[in-house]
């Protein structure tokens, strides 16, 4: 494990020193992590300006939401999103060589994501999240305080099992590998928002299959003092890490099964 | 003229190569279509009317959208800033056409593959799931035009941005920035017509929106009329223009600059 972890940051710290070489390139990159991920919290400031709430929820209540679900989606990211590029090595043959290297294939094909100036993008809904709990009016008390960085970290765990759940995918959809978008990225919107404006197949599809609702919805309905309007049980607030456990032992499976299955291309 | 059709063509051909990510893209849509659609049915909840538009017009505009994305979304700025940067281009360079010609043939192509293949079918299932509103008689006429200035507009801009990888040698750092603010800009976020006072008017004249607002807009029925639909198919054209002169001008600055790299 240690040697896996070693191995992940000296591959990333690769990444970063190719990427630095690109001046202009790397200091957009960086002001646009930082800055222009915002704009999907902008919306929603947009529309909170012409309606008191959505769905039930404050501008304020709806940013802990977005805080919870973007600090795991943009963490996961960062940690394992380059993951996905992984159909293109399985289609080119070019995986071979990651096989070939002494290391975890895993973290080969993760480790590119680590770019530190891609750090902004976790920070920024970090900022958001903050500020939001201290304005929704959250009643304080010692099981919200261990809660929160519990949800981050099972919150995390979660979407970088959705990743590589995805990435195992693509070994044996290879040309549909866009697909494992609608439950990443999509996960991360989805969960953006109040789990109880959607179709109730939608919400028990990202309830008890792909386990996003944990990410931020049942917890913040915790920190925020509501109750459940859709009446679920009150244990439900507390399972991320049940469902983070499940979530990344399936993910984990998926993977080992996915790089047994792999042949080479002979084209 | 045989030579752009058949650049059309092959690109078309090659868009259509992979059913299997056409398939995997239409899902993809269909589950971001919905997210939107149901966001903002919450919003619109109790038969509100916001910036022109009602809860139908809200969730049509969610699937529409979601269906011209590959088509005028530029999702990013496509193949050409890789080429600059690998040193690629030198080889369309040496071709004796128009390089701008070359890639706005190609372009089309492209869109034409996936307006039709990645267009139709994120409406269907929106339209199975949700209550749509279809275009007026109006709309309906001038829909078609509207989406081929809309796709001139989607190639001029990106064929612009994409020569700024000349100066910078690199496209990950432009192609980041220019895919949040398109999200942004083109109505893919939030509609336009909910975006507050001054930025809202400033929006909706910009490029991006005659990429995906308009063309919504004109099947939505909100440019019916003979002059407010001449309005707003002329400042598509016009957008158009500008942009694709704008890439002539600065192709002819650009290949004087050409550094190939690996050489």
């Amino acid at each position: 494990m240690a040697e896996a972890l070693r191995l992940y940051l000296v591959l990333a710290r690769a990444e970063y020193r190719s990427a630095a070489q690109h001046r202009a390139s790397f200091a957009l990159l960086a002001l646009t992590s930082t800055l222009l991920v915002a704009l999907d919290f902008v919306v929603i400031a947009f529309l909170l300006q012409r309606i008191p709430r959505l769905g039930g929820f404050s501008l304020a209540e709806l940013g802990v939401l977005y805080g919870l679900a973007s600090t795991a989606e943009r963490l996961a990211d960062l940690m394992v999103g380059d993951i996905e590029k992984v159909g293109v090595q399985v289609k080119a043959g070019t995986f071979d060589l990651v096989l070939l290297r002494p290391g975890p294939a895993l973290v080969q094909v993760a480790a590119p994501s680590c770019r530190p100036q891609m750090l902004g993008r976790p920070l920024q809904a970090l900022v958001i999240l903050g500020i939001s709990l201290s304005q929704a009016g959250v009643p304080w008390s010692w099981d919200r305080v261990a809660l929160l960085p519990a949800t981050v970290a099972c919150g995390t765990l979660i979407m970088v099992a959705v990743w590589v759940a995805g990435a195992a995918f693509t070994f044996v959809a290879v040309d549909a590998r866009e697909s494992m978008n609608a439950f990443t990225y999509g996960g991360g919107v989805l969960a953006q928002y109040p789990l109880s404006i959607y179709a109730s197949w939608f919400r028990h599809l990202f309830t008890f299959v792909l386990p996003v609702a944990f990410v931020s919805w049942f917890p913040a309905l915790h920190l925020l003092g509501r109750p459940d309007p859709l009446g679920l049980p009150e244990w439900f607030r507390f399972a991320a890490p049940v469902a983070a456990d499940a979530s990344t032992t399936v993910a984990a499976v998926a993977w080992r099964a996915a790089v047994r299955r792999y042949r080479s291309t002979g084209s | 003229m045989g030579l752009w059709l058949a650049v059309a063509r092959h690109s078309f051909r090659r868009a259509s190569a992979y059913p299997a990510a056409v398939v995997a893209g239409l899902l993809t849509n269909t589950v971001f279509g919905c997210v939107r659609a149901w966001v903002l049915l919450a919003a619109f909840a109790g038969g509100a009317r916001m910036g022109g538009y009602d809860a139908t017009d809200a969730v049509t505009f969610s699937f529409l959208t979601q269906g011209l994305i590959m088509a005028t979304g530029g999702w990013n700025l496509g193949e050409l800033p890789e080429r600059i940067r690998t040193g690629d281009i030198a080889v369309d360079l040496h071709r004796p056409v128009d390089l701008q010609a070359w890639w706005l043939a190609a372009d089309l192509g492209r869109s034409a593959f996936h307006l039709v293949a990645r267009g139709v079918v994120p409406l269907l299932a929106g339209a199975a799931l949700f209550d749509l509103r279809w275009p007026t008689r109006a709309g309906a006429i001038a829909l078609p035009l509207s989406l081929a200035l809309a796709v001139l507009v989607s190639f001029g801009l990106r064929y612009l941005l994409s020569l700024a990888c000349f100066w910078l040698l690199d496209e990950r750092g432009l192609n980041a920035v220019y895919g949040l603010l398109n999200l942004f800009l083109n109505g893919l976020l939030l509609p336009l017509v909910l975006f507050p006072g001054w930025l809202r008017a400033v929006a909706l004249h910009l490029p991006w929106a005659m990429t995906m607002q308009v063309p919504a807009d004109v099947w939505l029925g909100k440019h019916d009329g003979a002059v407010p639909m001449a309005r707003t198919l002329g400042l598509q054209a016009l957008w158009a223009a500008i942009l694709l002169l704008g890439g002539r001008a600065v192709t002819r600055l650009a290949v004087r600059k050409v550094v190939v790299h690996g050489g």
